[in-house]
């Protein structure tokens, strides 16, 4: 087994699964059970004025039968009194001392940053987290991502946060911005120990076409809520490997968005995330997912041979580069396994309508589509479609070219292939 | 370990319910709905956390799912395979309830314990060496699942079996559409890995070996010896060749090469699930006519309803409310005498002749409890020995599980009962879980 220890920004925890800030940390009961059932740490729901909610709050995109790929809500921050909130933090870190508790905070004024640090730093806590990131409601009222969207502000409110506090500050970022880089640097320029990323996306999930009006609805109305779960995973993993890989950006991540198992959050490792934080899959499954993401990690990394967790953090950074890098003479062709195939000739449409009229029927009964190979892009358009794991594969061509990217074409002359599929 | 021959007419057969490749248990695996407190848990004897392992071979924990199946049961590969899961976890899946395909949970456990099996995984180890020694008698899947849990508790084992083969009646019994003979054998290599378990075939407890040598060699032991001889009429004929009990037929179906092309029209009396097994082995073995004769009405079979209606598509006939009163023939059998009951299964004065060169008796088992019956403090119910929740019989150090404790139910619960036992005797040899 190995070490699942995780150091975030001076935030220690047994592992690196972390509730994100949201309705599963929203008390202490609840992060007592997810402690017990073996999440490594929590971050509570926001603190702040408490607010009060609407009903209803949820919406979801469904998917080809599958619910809630997408997940979108229009809560605000807790709406539970600071006193009940600051006394069952003290609580947990009281009965649980080795897991990581981090108070999440959004206020306005200075003032009350100063105050409603002070009382986080009094229960224990092992870290703050500054909510920049909330893209509805509070943002309404200046908070939030609103905060987020503002490098300066950004900056001068965690530096505010740095000078109040004695434990490891991370700022959580909003995912609604061109560029994430200007808003991970002025988090570290603020001083900040590490920053956590995204928080959710601007969205209308879904129209109720029988009233005319958004989902999720409130009486008559709605408004735009933030999207989270499975289906944004790649926007985080982006914005995550993003920051990693910036020379200039050196402290540390705790990636969210959309993680589902163990395998997502060994992607987000992979891309620089040193924790990991979860709060739509343990709406919809429970705590008890935890289970499978501990064990699932401890056995990827033995059968990798990694001997502590930390190992694989930015192990993906180095393999991801700028399109003008890539090797332009690496040419591939799908292949099919005329054992597996079904016949179902998804691969055919997928090629003729959506890619380069390459995939043909097999003119025998067989049904075993045919791959014109001189002319195949190797695009994947037809492995993405096929319905049956690894028949179709995309096989390397050893076409005698050097490697050779478009910088290097550009700058140094460097032969490229001849063109595929292009007349 | 003794493995089966290779020549056995039961390798005629394969898989009525065939193995999931990747696609079909990934499929499968993504539609089960992850359900909290789970039905189909408390509908499996042994607990097994289903929906658990079902999420990790969806997320490609397969190993993580195999130790979730086999650290609430041991015999998960083979209970995979032969567990009536219609009547089981798949009967109380809450899809049945929505009317919709409930999910195939027998199939996706298999999927994951037969990788671990090819994969060689081994998720456990033998605890401590507590000093102390547990016999136990009969090598069937309760004193298997038993002897495991106690290797993980640290007490040396011995298992006594008087066959030549472990396994009892996974090896013996269940019928080969649903697991053979070398499949059993694996489990039970599979079984023994954890080390420690000593072995004594062809010791028969009682005959070989008395009780009070067993008690003073041993400081704790689990009865594990299943059911007894199969049950005859008790009339005319019986002993012509050509008439069988119906368990002793399988077993030399299971473990012999039979020859069968003698046989035109064969009967299996009796209406249980070992009939029905007859039957469709029969069948399956290309036995031109087979008959199935029963006391009571086909509802009121206690055989599974879902076995019997596979059994008719084959070809199965029947005969219902009859009794054989005589099995006639020059030296070997050629005709029964079948005599019709009414509905309260009493005699109705008439009577058939039924043409049969085979004939198979599955009217049920005898109980070996009764050899437990003279010993101080053992209960014996109609041949049942009765036990507490944990397997302890009133005699101090005696345990019991699986058919010889339950009357005959099925591998998942002499499993279950094994464990059970397993932990009950740690218990009382002082050890602190409980
Ligand atoms: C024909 C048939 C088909 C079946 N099919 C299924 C099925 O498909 N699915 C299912 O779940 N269940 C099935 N069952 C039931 C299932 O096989 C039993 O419930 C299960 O095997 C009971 O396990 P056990 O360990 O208690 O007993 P057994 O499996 O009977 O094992 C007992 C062992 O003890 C040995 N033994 C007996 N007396 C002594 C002694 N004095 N000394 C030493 N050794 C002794 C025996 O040789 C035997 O090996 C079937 C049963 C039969 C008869
Ligand atoms: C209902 C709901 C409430 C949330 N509340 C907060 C919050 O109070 N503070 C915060 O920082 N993030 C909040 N979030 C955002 C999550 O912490 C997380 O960043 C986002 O949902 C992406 O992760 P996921 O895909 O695992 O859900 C909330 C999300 C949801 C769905
Ligand atoms: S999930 Fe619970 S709180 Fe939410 S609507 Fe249903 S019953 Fe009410
Ligand atoms: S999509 Fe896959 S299975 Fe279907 S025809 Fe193409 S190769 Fe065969
Ligand atoms: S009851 Fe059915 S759907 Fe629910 S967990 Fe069990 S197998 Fe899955």
């Amino acid at each position: 087994m190995a070490d699942l220890t995780t150091n975030c920004g001076g935030i220690i925890s047994p592992n690196p699964f972390w509730l994100a800030s949201a309705p599963p940390a929203n008390s202490g009961k609840q992060v007592m059970r997810a402690f017990d059932a073996g999440w490594g740490g929590a971050v509570w729901k926001t603190l702040g004025q408490p607010i009060q909610n609407v009903s209803s709050r949820f919406g979801a995109t469904n998917y080809g039968g599958t619910a809630a790929i997408g997940f979108n809500n229009i809560e605000l921050i807790t709406d539970r009194p600071l006193d009940v909130n600051f006394a069952e933090i003290a609580e947990v870190k009281r009965l649980y001392p080795k897991h990581a508790v981090i108070v999440s905070l959004m206020v306005e004024t200075r003032q009350e940053w100063q105050d409603i640090i002070k009382r986080s730093i009094d229960t224990g806590a092992d870290g703050l987290e500054l909510n920049f990131g909330c893209p509805h409601g509070m943002c309404e009222r200046g908070m939030g991502s609103a905060v987020g969207q503002e490098p300066r502000v950004n900056e001068e409110i965690t530096s505010w946060a740095k000078e109040y506090s004695s434990i490891p500050v991370l700022v959580k970022l909003t995912p609604n911005v061109g560029d994430i880089l200007p808003h991970g640097h002025a988090a570290q320029r603020g001083g900040a120990d590490g920053v956590s990323l995204i928080n959710t996306i601007k969205s209308i999930i879904s129209v109720d076409i029988d009233r005319f009006v958004p989902n999720p609805r409130v009486g008559s109305m709605s408004t735009n809520g933030g999207y989270c779960g499975a289906a944004v995973k790649p926007i985080a993993l982006h914005m995550c490997g993003q920051l990693a890989r910036d020379p200039g950006f050196n402290i540390p991540i705790s990636g969210i968005g959309g993680v589902t198992n163990w395998r997502d959050a060994v992607e987000f490792m992979l891309l620089g995330a040193s924790s990991v934080q979860v709060c739509t899959e343990v709406m919809l499954k429970g705590y008890r997912i935890v289970e499978d993401m501990i064990e699932g990690l401890n056995e990827y990394l033995d059968e990798k041979g990694f001997a502590s967790a930390s190992e694989i953090v930015g192990k993906a950074i180095p393999g991801y580069s700028e399109w003008g890098n890539l090797d332009l003479n690496y040419e591939t062709v799908a292949k099919i396994d005329s054992e597996s195939c079904i016949g179902c000739y998804k691969c055919v449409v997928a090629c003729h309508d959506g890619a380069h009229q390459c995939i043909h029927p097999n003119p025998d009964d067989a049904r075993v589509p045919i791959v014109d190979e001189d002319e195949c892009v190797g695009c994947n358009l037809c492995q993405i479609v096929c319905p049956v794991p690894d028949c179709i594969s995309l096989v390397e061509v050893a076409n005698g070219f050097a490697p050779a990217s478009w910088n290097e074409h550009l700058n140094e002359g460097a032969v490229l292939r001849p063109k595929k599929g292009s007349h | 370990m003794s493995r089966p021959p290779e020549q056995r007419s039961e390798t005629r057969f394969s898989d009525f319910k065939h193995a999931y490749n990747e696609a079909q248990a990934l499929a499968e695996a993504n539609r089960c709905l992850y359900c909290e407190d789970a039905p189909c848990i408390q509908a499996c004897p042994t607990s097994i956390d289903i929906p658990e392992f079902i999420r990790k071979i969806a997320t490609g924990n397969l190993k993580g799912s195999a130790r979730t199946i086999f650290s609430s049961n041991i015999l998960g590969m083979s209970c995979a395979r032969v567990c009536p899961v219609e009547t089981l976890c798949v009967g109380d899946c809450v899809f049945n309830a929505m009317e919709a395909p409930p999910i195939q949970i027998g199939k996706l456990q298999r999927y994951s314990t037969d990788i671990a099996f090819d994969k060689e995984w081994r998720f456990f180890e033998a605890g401590p060496d507590s000093g102390q020694s547990v016999g136990l008698i009969g090598g069937g899947p309760a004193s298997l699942a038993a002897a495991h849990e106690l290797r993980r508790l640290g007490h040396a084992c011995t298992i006594y079996e008087k066959r030549s083969v472990l396994g009892g009646l996974n090896s013996t019994g269940v019928a080969p559409y649903k697991m053979k003979a070398d499949r059993a054998a694996d489990e039970v290599e599979w079984v023994l890995a954890i080390g420690g378990i000593d072995v004594q075939l062809g010791v028969e407890i009682g005959k070989d070996v008395s009780w009070a040598d067993l008690e003073s060699e041993h400081d704790a032991l689990f009865f594990g010896a299943g059911l007894g001889p199969d049950r005859f009429l008790k009339v005319d004929g019986e002993d012509l060749s050509g008439v069988f009990g119906a368990v002793d037929w399988i077993e030399a179906m299971k473990l012999q090469d039979l020859d069968l092309a003698s046989v035109r029209s064969a009967v299996v009396v009796g209406g249980g699930n070992t009939a029905v097994d007859a039957v469709r082995e029969l069948l399956g073995l290309g036995v031109p006519k087979v008959t199935m004769v029963y006391r009571g009405d086909e509802a009121k079979m206690s055989g599974y309803q879902h076995e019997w209606r596979e059994a008719k598509v084959e070809g199965a006939l029947s005969i219902w409310r009859g009794v054989p009163t005589a099995f006639t023939g020059s030296g070997k059998l050629e005709s029964i005498t079948v005599a019709a009951l009414n509905a309260d299964k009493k005699p109705t004065g008439e009577a058939s002749a039924l043409p049969a060169d085979l004939a198979l008796l599955a009217i049920g088992q005898g109980k070996l409890g009764d050899m437990l019956g003279s010993l101080d403090g053992v209960t014996v119910e109609w041949g049942r020995v009765v036990t507490a929740e944990d397997g302890a019989t009133g005699r101090p150090g005696l345990y019991a599980g699986g058919d010889a404790a339950n009357g005959g139910k099925e591998v998942v619960n002499a499993a279950a009962e094994g464990m059970r036992a397993a932990r009950g005797i740690d218990a009382y040899l002082g050890g602190d879980r409980g």
